[in-house]
Parts: structure tokens; sequence; C-alpha cells
């Protein structure tokens, strides 16, 4: 809400400069958000009359002027269409300054000379109007300062009202909080109530008493719509953020302001029979003021005459009954809504309205009667007319009926943490204008019954007195203690990692974490999952972030493509993060570990250069991790994902589990997103911090033995398989198994390759003899013999 | 050649001896079994008795003499080749070394475990839970009513079926209180999303909520444990300052400023002059949220806060877009290994 600082102080004056008051609505919880001066910095600028105009002989648009500023008469040159004889202006003198530090001199325009200038608003920061010069008021003397006139020393102050805060929506609410605050009365300026003059009213009924529980209606008739908002309202609104339309918008505007009151002007001689307040009816169609054609559904608030409807009440009119250049007889609308009624009615439509903003946070429902003879009174002495008396309708037993809370001293000072004296919490009651309906003493301490005022609504637990009383004693007063607490141990896993040991195991690696963005783009989506349809954002900031990732490669992806952009040549990257895969009848969003790698194995150095990542690369890192993590019965096997290139892919098992992947990109995939020789692996992230819990397992007193055997077997064995005989085979003796070497080429078939093992032997019960070993070997030898016909080279 | 002759003559071949082997040479020659002292022991024999005593001390003290020097000799030897080894095997220790790659955690990752650590280090347990939540626990159980204005604070991203993105990590506390009885301390981390993205404000970003609930819980604990915390996290005695703002969730609800960490009040670009900044919210736990949550809000009470750990990352490592977090530039990045 912005206001104008000049006029809040009409209504309450505290002792404090410009600073300390706002400062003080902020730290009231009534956050300044932002401070403007009301006008541009400018100097030199006087009130003047405007004495005589002539065409410019030699330019047609120019006109040569003659204005006198209280002590000489200058000849101004002025470009303004509405330059005129007779008009008050504001008059740069030679040697003002402007805003934008402009200084005014003597100068010849199309051979006239022009001393001065006659100023728009804009050019003296003050709004955006440029289509002519400023028009001041009429009984303006000649040679007063401007600045002087029209208090130009304000400023307009927007404050970040919390939505509880609906009450200070307004300039009254606003100074009843300065009030408050600073302990000082509040004055409302005098505003007289205007006696109806004829006995014009028109019909109201109220249909729906829960939703509109009271309205006011008055005719005015025979009102003068061309008549000129007055200059003071039209800057008052204006220093308020709002802009002048037509003297009877800026009158309800106004006391919207003002006030807090939402109104609504129609032409009375576009409705017909009488007002209904009631819910819309199945298929109803409403044209807004705006233009805008709706549909209405059945849930909306509606202001209906006899032709169906006329506003959607609370947020906007329509334009059928809107007031119009031509309009002479005025329906004024003065009601209050329930604010459920309106609550979400605005965000239905797609409107927000400076009406919707305060009925959805409540209006005060007193406030009606005042708001209307307010009105009343602003419009007849500006475009005239006849009132006719108010008609009201109410339901009291819908309207909110205020209800005493208690608030006990106890609780108070149990919650605030500090013992606060009943008197203070008197004297609070006293300038929050709570009534206290009852107050008793107990051995406990005193308790109070309290009545909020009308327009604090959002007052209705002891939790929201607790609040205010801590507000008015001072947020910053309140002692800080640490909480106390039983010192009790916590349970620590004996078979889990943290996740912040998992990502440091990948640092170690030379890993660099990752946090990329959970919505996707749908495209790269669905080229990392093509078998999965992800689940759609119904309202994605840009189609690039729409759709929830099913796995982390996507952000890896995108992650290295930028990186490589950035002339990175080696780049590992990983990420721990959820993936959203919808299924049949559930979302699993389950936590995953992906990595990325892509260029140099290591960076170029001068021990020689390095090769590219392959494979071996991938899949050792997924081992090493794993390993680390403490997980047993790992092991890899082929597998067909789409997304992998098929002879350089594989599923990561434990214990026959399926539990991730790792593998280069598919070469398809690859060149579809430009970059080659991408590794990724994506496991469970559950699989690598959970840790089996081990017990000690022995160690054998004897010699361990090595023996190398080189086999050769058929290219199509698999070095996994080929260990898992030569296990099987020699059991517990065997205590390491070592692939040291792959051979192909030169002295083998080219479809046979050569496989150096390496056997590590040791009993737990005695030093293995040599003919013990030898039988060891022979088992082995002869396992491979039996499996695939492997033979010794 | 006399004992004093041969004796001078192999300390001169001790002396000139440049290597082990050659003065394994000289010890040969002269007292090796056919050495030329052994040879003088080995004539005693021919000696006359009475001169053998005296003939044999010399030898045997030339012997001794001759053993010390060569020890000597050999220390030197030693000692020189050590010398010239290590000489030889000196490498420029200015030459990088052969290492892995250059790994790290991200800096939001970093401020989080450093956050974790300040409360579980008092007592706190850090929960976590899904980031697609329903209406329900994301808002209605925070006292947030369908309709309810302070929906228009969380621009939130909904999917079709009434599920959305949390807004806040307050789901999770929920979930707690749900499943656990009081005392409860926890601080729920976790991703969290609003539609918004600015040099502050990024559409996904990371809330710390700690939730308290306990007898006797009060606003000064609440403080305590706020101060405490910033300065903690800092590292620094910074101001702290409370306003009155609101939470549907809490009762009294505050804003949190505390002391610009850059300029320490006196003004800067990054406190936009004022000298604080806004980092959190908190309050005490409203009544409404403990009864939906089946706690008895008579007996309990408690109280809540949260912060972007983003921000603070922005303060703590004076980053000024938040948005080069989620761009994942190494460099960037690496600023912080």
């Amino acid at each position: 809400m912005k206001f104008s600082e000049a006029w809040l102080r009409e209504w309450v004056n505290p002792a404090l400069g410009r600073e300390d008051l706002l400062q003080q609505l902020t730290m009231a919880g009534l956050e300044v958000d932002g401070v403007e001066p009301v006008a541009g910095r400018f100097s030199g600028v006087v009130v003047a009359i405007v004495e005589g105009c002539e065409r410019h002989a030699n330019a047609e648009k120019l006109s040569v002027c003659t204005v006198f500023d209280g002590e000489v008469h200058s000849q101004v040159v002025c470009g303004a269409p509405n330059v005129r004889v007779g008009l008050r202006v504001a008059f740069a003198r030679v040697g003002a300054r402007l805003p934008g530090d402009f200084k005014i001199k003597k100068a010849k325009l199309r051979g006239v000379a022009s001393e001065g200038m006659l100023c728009s608003a804009k050019e003296l920061g003050l709004g955006d109007n440029h289509d002519g010069i400023m028009e001041l008021p009429q009984d303006w003397s000649a040679g007063t300062d401007l600045i002087q006139a029209m208090q130009l020393d304000d400023v307009t102050v927007d404050v970040d009202l919390t939505p509880n805060r609906g009450d200070c929506l307004s300039i009254r609410g606003i100074a009843r909080e300065v009030g408050v605050l600073n302990n000082l009365a509040v004055t409302e300026p005098p505003g007289k109530s205007v006696e109806a003059a004829s006995d014009a009213t028109f019909p109201v009924h109220l249909a729906a008493p829960d939703a509109c529980p009271r309205y006011l209606g008055r005719v005015i008739r025979g009102i003068d719509v061309s008549r000129p908002t007055p200059y003071w309202m039209q800057e008052r609104l204006r220093r308020c953020g709002l802009r002048s339309i037509d003297a009877v918008v800026d009158v309800t505007n106004f006391v919207l302001v003002e006030l807090g009151q939402p109104m609504h002007a129609f032409d009375l001689n576009q409705l017909s029979e009488g007002i209904v307040v009631r819910k819309a009816l199945e298929g109803e169609e409403l044209t807004l003021l705006d233009g805008q054609q709706v549909n209405l559904d059945t849930e909306t608030l509606l202001i209906t005459d006899a032709q169906g409807p006329i506003a959607i009440a609370g947020v906007m009119g329509g334009a059928r009954s809107g007031v119009q250049a031509d309009t002479q007889d005025v329906f004024l609308e003065s009601a209050f809504f329930a604010p459920l009624a309106v609550a979400g009615t605005a965000r239905r439509y797609g409107l927000h309205t400076d009406a919707s903003h305060r009925y959805e946070r409540g209006v005060d429902f007193q406030l009606q009667a005042q708001a209307m003879a307010r009105a009343t009174q602003l419009l007849v002495e500006i475009v005239g007319g006849t009132p006719g008396p108010v008609v009201e309708r109410s339901s009291q037993e819908h309207l909110p009926q205020p209800r005493p809370i208690c608030l006990r001293q106890h609780r108070l000072q149990a919650l605030l943490g500090v013992d606060i004296a009943a008197e203070q919490v008197d004297q609070a009651f006293v300038r929050l204008g709570f009534a206290v309906v009852e107050r008793s003493v107990h051995d406990s301490g005193v308790s109070w019954q309290i009545v909020a005022p009308s327009h604090r609504f959002d007052i209705a637990l002891e939790a929201d007195l607790v609040e205010e009383i801590c507000r008015i004693y001072g947020y910053n007063n309140i002692p800080s203690r640490q909480p106390l607490a039983e010192v009790a141990l916590k349970e620590v896993s004996l078979e889990a990692h943290s996740e912040a040991a998992l990502k440091g195991h990948l640092a170690g690696q030379g890993f660099q974490e990752v946090i990329t963005y959970s919505f996707i783009d749908p495209q790269l989506q669905h080229w990392v999952d093509p078998g999965q349809a992800p689940i759609k954002l119904a309202n994605p900031m840009s189609s690039e972030q729409s759709v929830m990732r099913t796995n982390l490669l996507a952000g890896l992806i995108d992650t290295l493509r930028a990186n490589r952009a950035r002339q990175q040549d080696s780049v590992k990257l990983f990420e721990l993060g959820l993936t959203f895969v919808p299924q049949a009848d559930q979302l699993i969003q389950a936590a995953m570990l992906g990595g990325l790698i892509w260029g140099r194995r290591s960076r170029e150095t001068w021990h020689g250069a390095s090769g590219l990542v392959d494979f071996y690369d991938a899949k050792g890192v997924v081992e090493g991790l794993l390993s680390w993590a403490g997980a047993t019965g790992v092991s890899f096997a082929p597998c067909e994902d789409p997304i992998l290139h098929p002879g350089q892919s594989a599923s990561v098992m434990l214990d026959d589990r399926n539990c991730g992947r790792v593998g280069r990109l598919h070469p398809q995939l690859e060149s579809q997103l430009g970059v080659d020789g991408i590794f990724v692996f994506e496991i469970v992230a559950q699989a690598a911090i959970h840790r089996p819990h081990r017990v000690y397992a022995g160690l054998s007193r004897f010699p361990s033995v090595r023996r190398d055997l080189a086999v050769v077997v058929d290219q199509e064995v698999s070095a996994a398989a080929v260990e898992k005989v030569v296990r099987h085979a020699l059991g517990e003796v065997l205590v390491e198994f070592r692939l040291f070497d792959v051979y192909v080429g030169k002295g083998i078939d080219s479809n046979e390759k050569s496989l150096a093992l390496g056997l590590t032997l040791q009993s737990r019960d005695a030093t293995l003899t040599e003919d013990t070993i030898g039988l060891h070997t022979e088992a082995a030898v002869d396992a491979l013999r039996d499996a695939f016909s492997a033979r010794l080279r | 050649m006399d004992t004093k002759s041969i004796l001078a003559q192999a300390q001169a071949a001790v002396a000139s001896a440049s290597h082990l082997r050659a003065l394994d040479e000289v010890r040969v020659a002269y007292l090796g079994k056919k050495g030329a002292l052994t040879d003088l022991l080995k004539g005693l024999g021919r000696l006359d008795p009475s001169d053998r005593p005296a003939v044999g001390a010399a030898i045997n003290a030339a012997k001794g003499e001759l053993q010390d020097a060569i020890e000597a000799r050999r220390v030197i030897i030693e000692q020189a080749q050590l010398a010239k080894t290590l000489a030889e095997d000196a490498v420029d220790i200015t030459l990088p070394g052969r290492r892995g790659g250059e790994g790290g955690l991200h800096p939001v990752t970093q401020v989080m475990y450093r956050i974790e650590a300040l409360f579980v280090g008092a007592g706190y347990d850090v929960v976590s839970g899904p980031e697609i939540e329903n209406d329900y626990y994301n808002f209605e159980a925070l006292n947030i009513p369908a309709h309810h204005p302070a929906r228009a604070m969380h621009d939130t991203f909904y999917f079709g079926d009434g599920t959305l993105l949390r807004t806040h990590t307050s789901p999770s506390q929920v979930h707690t209180m749900e499943t656990q009885a009081p005392p409860i301390r926890v601080i729920c981390p976790g991703r969290v999303y609003r539609r918004d993205s600015d040099l502050t404000h990024s559409p996904m970003f990371h809330q710390v909520e700690g939730l308290v609930i306990d007898r006797g819980i009060s606003f000064a604990d609440l403080k305590g444990t706020v101060i405490d915390f910033l300065r903690k996290f800092f590292e620094k005695d910074l101001a702290v300052r409370f306003r009155p703002s609101y939470f549907p969730f809490t009762e009294p609800s505050a804003e949190v400023d505390v002391q610009c960490v850059h300029c320490l009040g006196a003004g800067c670009r990054v406190c936009s002059q004022t000298g604080w900044l806004e980092v959190m919210g908190c309050g005490l736990v409203h009544p409404n949220v403990l009864q939906m949550a089946g706690i008895d809000a008579e007996a309990y009470s408690g109280f809540a806060f949260g912060f972007g750990c983003d921000r603070l990352a922005m303060l703590l490592y004076e980053v000024d877009d938040l948005r080069l977090f989620f761009e994942n530039d190494i460099r960037f990045l690496r600023q912080f290994n």
C-alpha cells in the first residue's frame, strides 16, 4: 500500500522525523518497502499567470506568451497545446534548475526571445503527464514558490503489509497504527454527512446475506461528470499511486484510500428495477469495466439488477452499468462482503483490484455508513447533484459478531518468557482500543476478556492477543535465552554412512558436486528417458523448466554442455537428489546419485598426456564407491538401456538386485547432444549410504603364495565368468583374484584372447605345500577348460 | 719394513682410498690373512722371546690404529656417497605432483552441512521429506486454508492433480509432529520451489526450517536460539533484531534482521545502505497448527524458524547473484573447494 506522508500527518503527527517515523512502522510490522519523493528536485519554479498568448509567427505549434510571476512580466515561448490567457502555470524562471540538473537560460526559439519555461507535470517529476503544461488552481497567487504551494516536501511511502493487517490498507488505518505506537489520539478530518435532498432511492435486496450481510445504496441525481477532479484530490491520489480517471471514480478511489472502504458507482439509468446481491446462476456472463467478458461460476457473488449481473461483488463492476461521460444520475454502493465470499474470486478470474485486495483481507464491517457520507459529500462538492436518502440493508445475524477473547497473564508470561505486569497489559489494551469487558484476578494472575474493535478482524484467539501485547511491549525488549532440554543421546545407526561422507568420498575422487533444477526441458527429458512419461507442472515458469526429472542425467548433461562451452576439457560431476517417477498408482520420489565424466582422464601435466576417459573410468568410480560404502555382492551385468551404448554399459547389481547403471551414452544420443564420449553412472543413493555391519573374520597366520596363469579363451568369454569359475573351483583358499592382463594378437587365434590371472592362495590351517599349490592350480585350469575350453598359453 | 713404516704406508693408502672397494683392498693388503701387518704377527715367533711382548704389542697397536683409520675412512666415504646419491636423486620440487582431479562440494551443500552441524550439536535431529507434496501438508495443516491471502505469499508450482512442489520445508515439520511426540527438536533442510526468478530469487532454492516443541517453550527461547545461530554461523558478534510479521503458522511471528555481515552496519551495497539484512522468519507455533497435528496446545508450546540457505551462502561467500549457484560453472564451484 502506498501513502503520502503529508496526508498521514494530517491524521496523526507524532514528534518524529521522517526516517524515525518510517523506521517505527517497519519495526511495528508494517514494513516500509520504498520511499519516493513526490516530485523531482527543482528550484526557481513559481506560480505565474498567463497574461497574453499569441501564435508564434514562424512556428505553428508554438505560442508566445506574457507571464506575470508576481514581480515581473516575462515573455516565454511555449509549445503546449493548452496554454491560454488567464491560466495559473508553473513557471521556471531564468536561473531555475529542473530535475536532471537542467538549467533554464534565456533562449531564442525560432527568432523569438524566451525568458523561462512553462512546465508540464512530467518536467517537474510530478507524474507522467506531458500532454500539456500544468493547470494550477485559480486561487493560487502569482510568485508563490511551487514547492511551497504544492507542499512538495512529501514522500510516497510503500508499505508491504502482511495479509493479516488489512486494517492498515488506508490512511486512516495507518494513522490508527501510528497513534497506537505513539500513544497519540488520531484526528479524523472533519467530514459532514450530507442530508438527503430528495426522496430518490433504489431498492436493494440481500439474497445471500451470509456473503453480503450489509449493503448501503444511495441515489444522487443530476451530477456533471465533465467537471474536473480538483487539483488537491488528483495530487493526493497520485501520491498514493493512483491515477485520476474522472471525478466519480476519483471520489470512490479517494474514499478507498482514505478510509479503506471500497465503493462503486453505477449509472442509475442503466439499472432496472432494483439491486439483488446473490450468487451467480449457471451460465451467466458479465462484461467487465475493462471490456473483458467472463463466464461466471456459481461460487461467485454478484451485484445484479433485473437484467442480470452488473458487478462481481467486491472485485469489479460491469461495463453496462458503468459511469460514462454523459451519466447524470448515479447509484453509490458501500457494502460489506464477507472475506470468504470474495476470497479466491479475484484469482479465479485473473483479476486483482484494490477492492478485492481489501475485501479478501477484511474490511471494517462498521465503516460503510461513514464511507457513504464521505463519498456523498465529496461528490456533491465536485460534480453537484441531489442526494437521496441512504438505503441500508443488513442481516445482523450474518455480520461478524464481536466475541470476547480471553487473555491469561500466566499464559502471556509463559509464551513470551518474560514477566509483564498486569498494568502494562491494561495500558496496551487502551492504546489498541481493545475493550476490556471483564478483568479478574486469580492466583495465577489476572485474566482479561477482550472485545477487539471492528477493524481488527484478525483478532480471534488468545495467541492473537499475546502477539499484540508482544508488539506493544516491543519484540526487542523480550529477553533472549537458551531453551532447556533433556540431554538424551541420539541414535547413531551402525549401518549407515552419512550423506556428507558419501559426497566427501566422491569429491576426494575429483568429482565436483552440482545442484541442478528438478524441473527440466521436456525434450531433454525425453532424450534421457524415452520410455517414461514425466509429470508436468501445470504452471511452469518456462517450457525449459516444465517437467520433473525422472533421472539425474539431464541436469548433469546440461552442466557438461555449459562447462564445455567454457573450454573445460576434463569434467567430473555428481549430484545427489530426488527423481520423480510416476507409476501406476503412485509417484516414486527416490534419492539417486548420478555422475558424469567426460574429456581427459586427468589434467594435462608434465607427467605425460592423459587419455580420454572410457567405460572403465566410470565403472571404476562405481566400484570404488560401492567398495568404500562397504557393499558386498556387487556385480555388473549386461544391460539393455535405450540411452546407453549397448556394448559399453552395465547394470550395477547388488546381491542380484539392480541398483543402478553405468556406461557411455548411446552414440545417437551423443550426436543429438552434439558431444562425444560422455560416460555416466546413476545408482540408488541408498545403495551407497547403506553400510552393512561387519564382524571380524580372523586372519590367517600362514604365508600366502601367488601363482600366475595365462589362459587362452574365446573372445566371447567375459572376465567376470572366468573369475566366477576360478573362485568356484578354488573356494576359500583363493584369497585374491587379480586379472592383470588381457592380450589379443600375435600368437593366438584372432577370435581368442589371453587373460593373465594372478591367484593368491592361502590356508587358514597350514602353510601350503608345493604339492597342494599344484593341485589348486590344476583345479583352476581344469575348471576353466571344462567351462570355456580354455587352455594354458 | 718395520711396523711403523707399514702403518704409515697403510694409513696413506687408507687416506687415498676413494671408494669402499679400494678401502677394502687396503684392509686385505694390511689386515687380511696375507696382509702385511698379519705377516708381521706371523713373524713374531722368529723373534727373541723377550722382544716378543713389546713388538707384538706394537703390531697390535698398529693394527688397532689402522682399523680405526679404515672405519673412519669408511664413514667418510659412505657419507660422501650418500651425499652424491642424494644430489643425483634431487628433483625439482616445484613441478606439480601427480594427483586426482579437483573435486569438491557445492557451496550451498557446504552451508547446509554447516547449519546442520550447529543444530545437531545442540541436540536437534535432521529430517527430510518429499518435495512433491499435497495441499494439506504444504498449506492446510499450516493454518493456510484455501483462498487464504497468505497463499499469495507463496507463488506455488502446481501439478494438475492437486499435488504441488513444496514452497517451504514446513511439510516435513508437520510429518514430524504427526509421528513424534514432544519434545521435538528438528531441522528440516531441503529444496523448495516458488515461481520467482531474479538476482535474489530462484524458482528452486534451499531452506532450513527448525521446530522445537516442548513444555514451556517461549518467545525468549526462540530469540536466544536465533541470535545464537546467526552469530555462530557467521562467527561474528552481530546485532540481531526482531520485527513483527505474519505467517499463518506462527503467532507471534517475526522477521529477523541481522546486522550487515559485510559492512557491520555502516551501510553498503549488500544491505542496500540500511545496515541490516533480512534473513529469516520465525515465531511461536500457532495453536491451530499444534492442534491439527494432535498436540495439546495448552500443555505444549513451540517455536519455528525458517530461512534460505542460498541466501546465507550468498552472504557468507559474498556471492552477488543467486542464480550462479544453479548454473554450476565449474570455475565458480571450484572457488569454494
